[in-house]
């Protein structure tokens, strides 16, 4: 798989504050993807963005009911398409190290579909719908949606805003295991 | 005279249980002709035999021999007695002297033909007699602490040349080890094995075998068949006091695993786990596992997240049900009148049939067709596939939640079984009365005949030796064994049970779905989404099904000991066969339910059947007499004089003692209250433990409550929050306005406003403390310096001010 030199600076190293190890093993799955288009040598910053799809279609993310929505907010144009950076950011924070208030964050950007900084109502449903694959009902869906907002939100504005979400989630037992990517 | 004929009957009486003299003649005369047969060994034996009748008077003083020889005397006396009591137990003699029994039991034991099948269900082995010969003399050596060694001599050499039948011969070489250690008579040797002659001609046929009766009916799979010598085998396995302990130990041993199984279930927080503050939010949030990268892996969570919202809709609507509860009580009290009458009507029904088979029991068999023959198992499955859905129909009048409505169906079907049931006992026990009726005709019938026999022979040959009659084992008169009988009834409830069963799944699901699925190309409205569309899986039928054929396996096994090997076939194959039909005719439950939640009160019913089906086996074992030519515990008086047996014999004498002392009333009484007081202590305590959870879910609660009211009415309530500041002791230095002055408002102004996130329960709570708390703020109308004098001036009426505010928020605040 391509020679071992160094093949990045220790600035860009230290500003993922990830191991050697770690880091070029993300390097080399990003290479995989497209290794045509993504050349060894990083040291210049090359500007390279691999297409959403090939993002997709990686083991990891293909099952995901997600994985358009992770891909969009881990990119720098909000499309999908990742950058070399945008690809480690995105499994650094889905990895076992990072820390909760980051992923918490991370989650709420995720499933605020439209991007106004607050999950509605909408976005709820779409959530669920991607959850459950279109199974349930209208009504269905429309109770479970209200259900959360009268759970969740604290200001009363009908949406859930970043403080709602991060209060609730926070405290749920499940979340830093299921919101994880081994890579 | 007399003393040949006692010595005779000596022999005659060892190997067998049966008063019917004889029968023992003929048996012993059996072994002692296949060793003639065989040449020396025989000889040996019979030499050995007399040897042995005498060795016990002369050999050393041990108590073996002195029991023995005791156990001689007491043993002629006993079986003239019985000559001359006609009571259907044997060797009970008077019935009294439980010591007597014991050594005749001993004594049996010792000689001849014990080889009883140990309760290892193996095939009868014939024999490996010949090994025992040559085993017996290291056999003696080996076995030192029993200490009736003489017996075991004799125990040993019996078995040599004893069955020479070819049957024996066959399954010598296949089961060897077995035969060592656990002998058994095979089939044919003693007459309690055999078929009657009279039945022999049917005994194989089909229908006869069907019904099990004929050879089934002798072999290992009931209890008639074990022989009642007290101990067998190698290593004097002590067949009559397994048999009983194995039979009860079941029972405790059941009872345990149910109990420990239940407790188990009600640790892991059953309850409570579901009240969670953010159930729905978790779950739409933190149920994708991101680490999934398999299709299949993700279509089933697909499924189960699917499945798990679709339990918390079912539960969320239940609690915003909101109807008219006089008609919802109304229509509940209706259903559960007309469904007492519907069980009512089975109850009767049952008694009906059952009392009708009594009847044709009296008539002759060949003349019942086969409706009439099986009416009474006919009529109970009719009900137990009539019943069950008519509980349903009825049962959605109550509009009950579905985990709920289980709950009172599974009762319901319950009751219903359970009246058949027993009702089917109770038919039992009169039948068994009968044959105890019965048997004592018959024992004195063959007293009768023996001493026919004897009169005869000793005055044609005028020999003082006579011999035991020469009877073939099948031609010995028989007298009815109640307790096979009572097996095979229940083998026959099982077997029927199960057509049932097989054959509803066959009809009630396989056919339907295939109708529905080929009748609908050509059908006027949609078959599938209509009537009668498949089937769904029937839980409680199924439980209720499991549950109950264990409640008759745990009654029947102590009849039938080979029922719970039938059993487990049965289960094998019933699993199979009801997954396939499952998978391939059943849709599921239209409302998903979480159906495991309600574990311990399927593992409740289970208990409950346990004791129900407990209650009827040691009734009869403490009260019935056993038959007196069948099974192991023939010719005692109550099954239970084995332990008492064992506890005098085998045990120190001061274990005896000990049981005397336990079993005395005076002892038992206070035991009895010591229990109840326990349970009672242990009740307060757990209710006490309950109340403190249930605080401390309330404190939870509340926590959340201010948390939420704090962050809700960070905005709304600064005017209020101002105007309680001034309220407030020593917050007078001046500290950066907004936030050192939120931490002690907050505690007021979370009691102030009532949060409309709270469940309804709070709000009068709410209310009253935050009167109180205005109340004594009040008392402290120290304001901050940094305050305007104005607001200041009047705290009492900044309390009742803040009232309003307080509304005002609430009223803000709420949805």
């Amino acid at each position: 798989m391509g020679n071992k030199q160094t093949i990045f600076t220790a600035q860009q190293l230290d500003a993922y504050q990830v191991s050697d190890h770690v880091y070029s093993i993300l390097f080399y799955r990003y290479r995989d993807l497209a290794p045509q288009l993504v050349p060894l040598d990083y040291t210049n910053n090359p500007d390279v963005k691999l297409p959403y799809e090939l993002i997709g279609s990686m083991p990891e993310l293909k099952d995901n009911p997600f994985r358009q929505r992770i891909a969009e907010v881990f990119s720098e144009d909000g499309e999908g398409n990742m950058t070399l950076n945008d690809f480690l950011d995105m499994f650094s924070v889905l990895s076992e190290m990072a820390p909760r208030d980051l992923k918490a964050y991370y989650a709420f950007k995720i499933y605020d579909f439209n991007n106004d900084d607050f999950i509605c109502k909408s976005d709820l449903e779409k959530t669920l719908n991607k959850l459950t694959r279109n199974e349930l009902t209208e009504e269905e869906v429309r109770m479970v949606c209200e259900k959360v907002l009268d759970e969740a939100d604290l200001d009363n504005d009908g949406r859930l805003s970043l403080d709602d979400f991060q209060h609730m989630i926070l405290r749920a037992p499940e979340f830093l295991s299921t919101f994880h990517i081994r890579i | 005279l007399e003393e040949a004929r006692r010595k005779s009957k000596n022999r005659r009486a060892k190997p067998q249980r049966k008063a019917k003299k004889t029968s023992d003649d003929e048996e012993d005369e059996d072994e002692d002709e296949s060793p003639r047969k065989r040449g020396r060994k025989k000889k040996k034996r019979d030499s050995d035999e007399d040897e042995d009748d005498e060795d016990r008077s002369t050999k050393k003083g041990s108590k073996a021999s002195r029991k023995k020889k005791a156990k001689d005397e007491s043993e002629e006396e006993s079986e003239e007695d019985n000559k001359k009591k006609k009571n259907g137990r044997n060797g009970g003699g008077k019935g009294a002297s439980k010591k007597t029994k014991e050594e005749q039991n001993k004594d049996k034991k010792g000689k001849g033909n014990g080889k009883d099948k140990g309760k290892d269900k193996g095939k009868d082995k014939g024999g490996d007699k010949k090994k025992k010969g040559r085993y017996h003399v290291s056999y003696i050596q080996g076995i030192v602490y029993f200490k009736p060694l003489e017996e075991a001599q004799e125990f040993v050499e019996r078995f040599e040349g004893a069955l020479g039948k070819g049957k024996g011969r066959k399954w010598y070489a296949y089961k060897v080890m077995m035969t060592k250690i656990l002998m058994g008579l095979p089939y044919g040797s003693i007459a309690r094995k055999t078929v009657p002659r009279a039945e022999q001609d049917t005994a194989m046929d089909f229908s006869v075998l069907f019904d099990f009766n004929g050879y089934c009916k002798y072999s290992f799979i009931f209890y008639g068949y074990y022989n009642n010598d007290r101990m067998v085998g190698v290593l004097k396995f002590r067949l009559p006091l397994s048999y009983l302990l194995v039979g009860v130990g079941i029972f405790g041993y059941s009872l345990m695993v149910v109990v420990r199984t239940m407790a188990r279930n009600s640790n892991e927080g059953g309850e409570g786990a579901e009240e969670g503050e953010f159930t729905f939010s978790w779950k739409m949030f933190t149920s994708w596992d991101y680490l999934i990268g398999n299709p299949e892996t993700a279509d089933n969570k697909y499924a189960s997240i699917t499945t798990s919202f679709k339990e918390s809709i079912v539960d969320e609507q239940e609690n915003q049900k909101d109807e008219n509860i006089h008609l919802r009580r109304f229509l509940r009290v209706l259903a559960n009148f007309m469904i007492l009458c519907s069980l009512g009507g089975s109850g009767f029904l049952i008694y009906y049939v059952v009392k009708r088979s009594q009847d044709f029991a009296e008539m002759d068999n060949k003349e019942l067709s086969w409706l009439e023959k099986n009416e009474v198992e006919f009529v109970m499955s009719l009900l137990g596939l009539v019943c069950p859905p008519l509980f349903e129909t009825i049962a959605e009048l109550e509009d009950y939640h579905p985990r709920i409505a289980l709950k009172w169906q599974l009762g319901r079907i319950f009751a219903l079984f359970l009246g058949n049931l027993y009702t089917f006992l109770f038919a039992l026990f009169d039948e068994v009365n009968a044959k105890l009726e019965k048997e004592k005709v018959i024992k004195n019938e063959t007293i009768w005949a023996l001493n026919e026999y004897y009169a005869n022979y000793s005055s044609f040959h005028n020999t003082t030796d006579i011999p035991p009659p020469n009877v073939h084992p099948a031609d010995v008169v028989r007298g009815p064994c109640w307790e096979t009988g009572v097996g095979i009834e229940f083998v026959k409830l099982i077997v029927s049970d199960m057509q049932v069963t097989y054959l509803t799944i066959l009809i009630g699901d396989f056919a339907r779905a295939v109708i529905v699925r080929f009748l609908n190309y050509c059908w006027c409205w949609d078959l599938e989404a209509g009537f009668p569309s498949y089937g769904e899986f029937d839980i409680s039928g199924n439980v209720l099904g499991l549950v109950f054929n264990q409640g008759m396996i745990w009654m029947g096994a102590f009849y039938a000991p080979g029922l719970v090997g039938l059993n487990v076939l049965r289960l094998l194959t019933s699993m199979y066969y009801q997954c396939w039909a499952v998978m391939s005719c059943n849709v599921p439950h239209e409302r998903v339910f979480k159906a495991s939640r309600s574990n311990n009160f399927y593992m409740g019913l289970l208990l409950l059947v346990l004791f129900l089906s407990l209650l009827p086996v040691v009734y009869t074992i403490m009260t019935l007499p056993p038959s007196f030519d069948c099974g192991p515990f023939s010719g005692q008086e109550k099954m239970y004089d084995v332990v008492m047996e064992t506890i005098e014999n085998d045990l120190p004498a001061f274990i005896g003692n000990i049981f005397t002392y336990a079993t005395n009333p005076g002892l038992i009484m206070p035991a009895v209250l010591l229990m109840i007081l326990a349970l009672y202590y242990l009740n307060t305590t757990s209710k006490g433990y309950q109340q403190a959870n249930l605080d401390l879910k309330r404190k939870m609660q509340m926590a959340r409550d201010e948390e939420k009211n704090r962050r809700n009415n960070k905005d709304s309530t600064n005017q209020v929050m101002k105007d309680l500041e001034a309220l407030l002791p020593d917050r007078s230095l001046a500290p950066p306005p907004e936030e050192e002055e939120e931490p002690p408002p907050e505690v007021v102004v979370e009691k102030v406003a009532k949060s409309p996130k709270t469940k309804k329960k709070k709000g009068e709570k709410g209310e009253v403390d935050l009167q109180k708390e205005v109340s004594l703020a009040a008392e402290n109308p120290k304001g901050p310096v940094t305050r305007a004098p104005g607001s200041r001036g009047a705290p009492a009426g900044n309390a009742k001010g803040t009232q309003p505010g307080k509304e005002r928020s609430r009223g803000g605040a709420s949805k």
